[in-house]
């Protein structure tokens, strides 16, 4: 069953084309990383299938409710930690968010530092903060645009933990980055943009695994 | 219905609060009317009669600049750390968010007029309290209007270099009708009888101006957030 169907999706900003014609489609439970050079429309798909941005042409179906976590790590700075997750526990619809939101701090270890306010903390604990925001509510379907990147080596581990854990649960992640390495540890399936259009999709090959460089050396500029 | 009922909540509980921490746009809004009060009181050599004739142009456009400082930061205050993203992908109704932020708007608003309210009757020896109920009723429905429609333009100019000067040159031409009900009917009722016949016109205005722009609003804000 799919999660994530885009079809012929198409971005204009002004004249100039950020996705041609691109495809995705991503079955559910599965973790796609996808790769692509600077400005090749890795960040405009992503934020199409979060509904932050309307294609300009084609059909995007999703399967289920999402959790994003974007460039900004989207946790209000005059709101202690537990009053951020609070609020998003309730827009989500989440049945207990004070218990949903207590044991989020807990899996990010921020349990003892709940009250305080987020500009306070640290941009490590404010990364952390901003993961279990995006795991508050167990998503279908996990958005995540570049989620290591500045992230350090504590948010790195959780986070990891944390996808690992919701690929164990069934959700379907699909994460942009340039940190190939990590993600192909992760990752099922692969999907290349090149100057947006989607030069592979597919699983995730021993080749992958063993030289991260090898997508770029034989997919990398092949559109014009 | 639920769902965006239970957002307009949430996200007006969420404004008012980090407001009262940060006290960013009330204190801006509060002591720009108070002194605006205060210094027209000074301005003008007028009899006291004449006094009452202005009354409601003044307390009007006073609370006009006034609501253009709350309304300007409903939205931008999502933008850093890119909250905005964040509700929006929440799945969250984009009705619920706007109402949420009209309403919170609506409430500082509504603060700041009561706080002016003394002021206004100190220096102009305007006699108010009598007519306290009326005067507040006309306060909620061009209150409402006012931060209605900014909250709007708020939200279209959130991603605008300019916005702060981008929603007061768009707001005041859109809020001439709910301004010029406001004034005549606040100037009718500090100046004589509560609703006259007169104002009857005036309070119609207000009622459709406040149903035409809210329905607008809460249709148009999907297609505003999201393009």
């Amino acid at each position: 069953m799919l999660a994530v169907a885009a079809d012929r999706v198409w971005k204009y900003f002004g004249d100039y084309p950020a996705l041609r014609s691109t495809d995705l489609h991503v079955e559910a439970g599965s973790c796609l990383a996808l790769l692509g050079r600077n400005g090749a429309g890795k960040t405009t798909l992503l934020r199409i299938l979060a509904h932050l941005s309307r294609p300009t042409k084609g059909d995007v179906k999703i399967h289920g409710t999402i959790g994003y976590l974007g460039h900004g790590i989207g946790v209000y700075d005059d709101l202690s930690a537990l009053e951020n997750l609070l609020l998003f526990g309730r827009l989500q619809g989440v049945k207990n968010p004070a218990k949903a939101a207590d044991e989020a701090l807990e899996r990010v270890g921020l349990a003892r530092v709940k009250d305080g306010m987020a500009r306070e903390f640290s941009r490590g604990m404010r990364q952390r903060l901003a993961v279990a925001r995006a795991f508050l509510h167990h998503p279908e379907i996990l958005l995540l645009d570049e989620p290591f990147t500045s992230l350090d080596d504590k948010a790195i581990a959780v986070l990891q933990s944390l996808l690992e854990s919701a690929l164990t649960g069934g959700a379907t992640i699909i994460m942009s980055t340039h940190q190939i390495r990590e993600a192909m540890e992760l990752a099922t399936h692969v999907a290349m943009l090149e100057r947006g259009k989607m030069v592979h999709a597919g699983p995730r090959t021993t080749e992958m695994l063993t030289d991260p460089g090898w997508l770029y050396r034989t997919y990398g500029e092949q559109t014009s | 219905m639920k769902r965006g009922l239970v957002t307009a909540f949430v996200i007006a509980k969420k404004d008012l609060q980090t407001e009262l921490r940060t006290k960013e746009s009330i204190n801006a809004a509060a002591s720009f009317a108070l002194v605006i009060l205060v210094l027209f009181s000074f301005a003008f050599d007028i009899a006291r009669e004449e006094f009452y004739a202005i009354s409601g142009g003044l307390l009007w456009l006073v609370y006009s600049f006034a609501g253009a400082l709350i309304v300007n930061r409903s939205f931008s205050r999502e933008l850093p750390n890119d909250c905005l993203d964040v509700l929006i992908a929440s799945a969250s109704p984009a009705w619920g968010i706007f109402l949420g932020k009209a309403f919170a708007a609506f409430v500082l608003l509504v603060v700041v007029e009561l706080l002016s309210l003394p002021v206004f009757g100190l220096f102009y020896n305007i006699q108010w309290v009598p007519v306290f109920w009326p005067l507040f009723a006309i306060m909620v429905l061009a209150t409402w209007g006012i931060t209605v429609v900014g909250a709007g333009l708020s939200a279209l100019t959130v991603n605008v270099r300019l916005r702060e000067l981008m929603v007061p040159a768009l707001l005041y031409p859109l809020l001439i009708p709910v301004l010029i009900a406001a004034m005549q009917m606040t100037t009718a009722l500090l100046s004589s009888d509560p609703f006259s016949l007169a104002t009857d016109a005036e309070l119609r205005l207000l009622i459709v101006f406040d149903i035409v722009y809210s329905s607008l609003a809460l249709y148009l804000i999907e297609f505003i957030l999201v393009f």
